[in-house]
């Protein structure tokens, strides 16, 4: 009797062996018939009970989706073959080998009408051309010579730079220092509203702070909390940061941090 | 009043004429909404006219249909205005006239070749094996030259995998289910011959002659 764990495993690796087979059909390497596809659906059946680990369930639904992939795969073929255009390439192959050259354009002439199409001056295009030729100005008229004024080249200092909004006025680090702490500080029970934190007096302050707060969660400072129903999302400091960032795979979530969605936080009515 | 009606469908026909056989764009044939836009929502009628009068012509209006897609019955005004209209021959060529027009018998062969397998393969064919297709019967110099050259006319097209798939041309020129059919045929022909029974010798020479 083989214990559990076994079990699972030796599922895992049956439903991986069926990915890979229904992978090489997708590729059109394999005959999509040569899929058993009831008898996989009896493996996959018989497992299914068995998962009970995201990556169990994940491998699983990735199995059913690539067998969907070879079922609509057949039915094509079945579609191609019940037209009347289908012909077995095999014949068609040998015939086409076998027939001389005259015979295939002979057949070839009965198939074919070729375009008939005109390339042709006529005198009115012609007069036309000249009295915009006649019309036309010098290129020297056309495109003048642009004055562009010579720059030397020079040294900008960090103070310049800041003032021109190149780099802003603290290490990265600090920022993202600063604006942990100040979530912390800003949190009730643990969590504040996401545009409650970013929302600043200015539309320009507002992008800054979101462009934190994604580093913020990021590397590990906070984490989002996202109730879909009632279409909120929350932002939670952690009291350290994370060590796991990027061991596990991350996803993106994509907050649209518009002008627009900024006057409705001003004015209150974005939840 | 019907003079007047008749002499502006005589003045859509000749603008439909001169859109139609003047290429005005890199592609051959004009785009459906071109038309409507030149003649006007009745375009299809005049299209119509227009077919009958090539028919003496020997020449017809071919319409081809969005991504191959031919409508079941009437097409509608906005499947007709996705479509690509084109002037063809009516009628077939004979070998002779295949040659006046700029054709070489090798390269026609070719082309047929190339067009057949594609269409066997489902519309899409590694060029390595048309390559080696051709080559059975075509110097290997000449057959990448020519594969280059059916893509630049338009009658194949290549992708970065190297795969060859029907262009417009194809579409527009060959009839697929003819040429298929015109190949079996000449299959159950050569099956035939293969039992050489005097009756059947008999029968292909008189094919022959024709």
């Amino acid at each position: 009797m083989q214990s559990k764990k076994a079990q699972k495993k030796f599922g895992k690796e049956k439903l991986q062996r069926i990915i890979e087979m229904c992978m090489a059909i997708e590729n059109h390497t394999v005959d999509p018939f040569m899929l058993d596809v009831d008898n996989i659906i009896r493996v996959v059946k018989e497992y299914f009970p068995r998962w009970e680990q995201a990556d169990e369930l994940n491998l699983d639904a990735e199995t059913i989706h690539h067998l969907a992939s070879v079922i609509k795969l057949q039915s094509e073929w079945l579609k191609h073959r019940s037209t009347s255009l289908y012909t077995d390439p095999f014949l068609l192959e040998e015939k086409i080998i076998q027939a001389a050259k005259e015979e295939m354009v002979s057949i070839f002439l009965k198939a074919w009408h070729p375009l008939v199409e005109l390339e042709q001056l006529s005198l009115h295009s012609l007069t036309e051309a000249t009295r915009y030729w006649e019309k036309l100005l010098p290129l020297k008229e056309r495109w003048p010579e642009l004055a562009v004024p010579e720059v030397t080249m020079g040294t900008a200092s960090r103070d310049e730079l800041i003032r021109q909004r190149i780099l802003g006025d603290k290490v990265f680090s600090k920022e993202l220092e600063c604006c942990w702490k100040d979530l912390k500080e800003k949190v009730h029970e643990g969590k504040i509203l996401y545009w409650d934190f970013i929302g600043a007096e200015t539309y320009e302050e507002t992008v800054q702070r979101a462009l934190l707060a994604s580093f913020l969660i990021t590397y590990g400072y906070a984490t989002l909390e996202i109730h879909p129903l009632e279409e909120e999302i929350f932002i939670k400091p952690f009291e350290k940061p994370l060590t796991k960032v990027g061991t596990q795979q991350s996803i993106s979530i994509p907050i649209a941090v518009t002008y627009e969605n900024w006057h409705k936080w001003k004015r209150g009515e974005l939840d | 009043m019907r003079k007047k009606k008749r002499g502006v469908y005589a003045s859509k026909m000749k603008r439909a004429t001169h859109m139609l056989f003047y290429r005005r764009h890199q592609k051959a044939g004009v785009k459906g909404w071109e038309l409507h836009k030149a003649l006007g929502i009745d375009y299809p009628k005049v299209l119509g006219i227009l077919d009958d009068y090539l028919k003496s012509l020997y020449l017809q209006v071919k319409t081809v249909f969005e991504e191959e897609k031919t409508p079941a019955g009437k097409p509608s005004i906005e499947e007709l205005n996705k479509a690509r209209f084109y002037i063809t021959l009516r009628g077939e060529l004979t070998p002779k006239e295949s040659k006046m027009i700029g054709w070489r018998i090798d390269d026609l062969a070719g082309l047929a070749v190339a067009i057949s397998y594609i269409i066997s393969k489902r519309g899409q064919a590694p060029r390595k094996d048309v390559e080696e297709l051709l080559s059975e019967k075509l110097p290997g110099w000449k057959v990448g030259l020519n594969l280059d050259r059916y893509i630049r006319y338009g009658y194949l097209q290549q992708d970065d995998n190297e795969r060859l798939y029907l262009d417009w041309r194809t579409r527009a020129e060959v009839d697929e289910q003819a040429l298929i059919d015109s190949l079996l045929r000449s299959e159950a022909q050569t099956n035939l011959h293969s039992k050489s029974t005097s009756d059947e010798e008999e029968e292909g020479e008189e094919q022959e002659g024709e």
